[in-house]
């Protein structure tokens, strides 16, 4: 079992989403509205551009503790507040930072809370995963 | 939006088989590189029967059950204003390739704010023993201002 002390920082990555990366999400996801890729679209509903997929947003943020913990299966809960959009511009995409940190521990499981910065302000509140520490989850 | 949709039991979905290359696709889309969620072996080793899915995998379940919902034809909901306000996954355990599933949507909660309406739908995603996988909670914003 991995010892660990509330607070700690588990895992911080930077991601580079372009409009590429909404495509490849549409297609896998199957979530195909179109102010995901076209700015006419975004702009006549009155947005400020192309958005990306709330559930790619969350599905990204939570990689970096996946990659800590080693195995998926040990997200045992996972969610998340939608509070601000993440724009995709079409050239310079959009910068996505995830900070992880232990919110809390009970036992063989922590909460992770996760920090998810786009230029400088967070886009998801309340993101809180729980996390098996045991090698069987 | 249709106040009477609380409560109202939906039908479960046809099965849906997971498949090894649709997990492979949805975990490169969403940037994870762990490698049980692209490798058999990789999965196999760690105790699991195939590739596993990301957390966010039961989206594309949970989505079938939201269209349902959508479609209902008095549900007075307008697609173009629905805004995401909260996700939740909670598992038993964890999808794998070879899956099959089915997804079952209750309308818990709606909640009029203003001329909005807040929505929480709850898809419960069993195998096709019944036995239960992953609860995914959303909560949808439907703006009733167009």
């Amino acid at each position: 079992m991995i010892s660990l002390t509330v607070g700690d920082i588990v895992a911080e990555k930077t991601y580079a989403i372009s409009r590429d990366t909404l495509v490849r999400y549409a297609g896998a996801s199957g979530d195909f509205n179109s102010i995901h890729y076209r700015d006419d679209v975004a702009a006549a509903v009155g947005l400020p551009g192309v958005l990306a997929h709330g559930m790619l947003t969350m599905g990204i943020a939570v990689q970096p503790v996946v990659e800590w913990i080693g195995d998926s299966s040990k997200v045992l809960e996972y969610g998340v507040r939608f509070t601000r959009p993440v724009v995709v511009d079409p050239e310079s995409g959009a910068i996505v930072t995830v900070v992880a940190k232990v919110g809390a521990l009970d036992g063989d499981v922590a909460r992770i809370d996760l920090t998810v910065t786009y230029n400088g302000d967070t886009v998801l509140g309340k993101a809180q995963a729980r996390v098996a520490l045991t090698s069987e989850a | 939006m249709n106040p009477d949709l609380q409560g109202r039991a939906f039908p479960a979905t046809e099965p849906y088989l997971v498949g090894r290359e649709k997990v492979r696709e949805f975990s490169r889309a969403v940037l994870a590189t762990s490698p049980l969620n692209h490798d058999v072996d990789a999965a196999r080793a760690a105790g699991h029967a195939d590739v596993v899915a990301p957390p966010t995998f039961a989206i594309v379940l949970q989505q079938l059950t939201l269209d349902q919902l959508v479609a209902v034809p008095d549900s007075g909901i307008d697609m173009t204003h629905i805004v995401h306000g909260e996700q939740r996954f909670a598992y038993t355990r964890p999808i794998v390739a070879g899956d099959e599933l089915v997804a079952q949507l209750a309308v818990t909660s709606i909640k009029t704010l203003g001329g909005n309406a807040m929505v929480t739908a709850e898809t419960a995603i069993t195998d096709v023993t019944g036995a239960h996988v992953v609860t995914a909670t959303s909560v949808l914003v439907v703006r009733g201002d167009a």
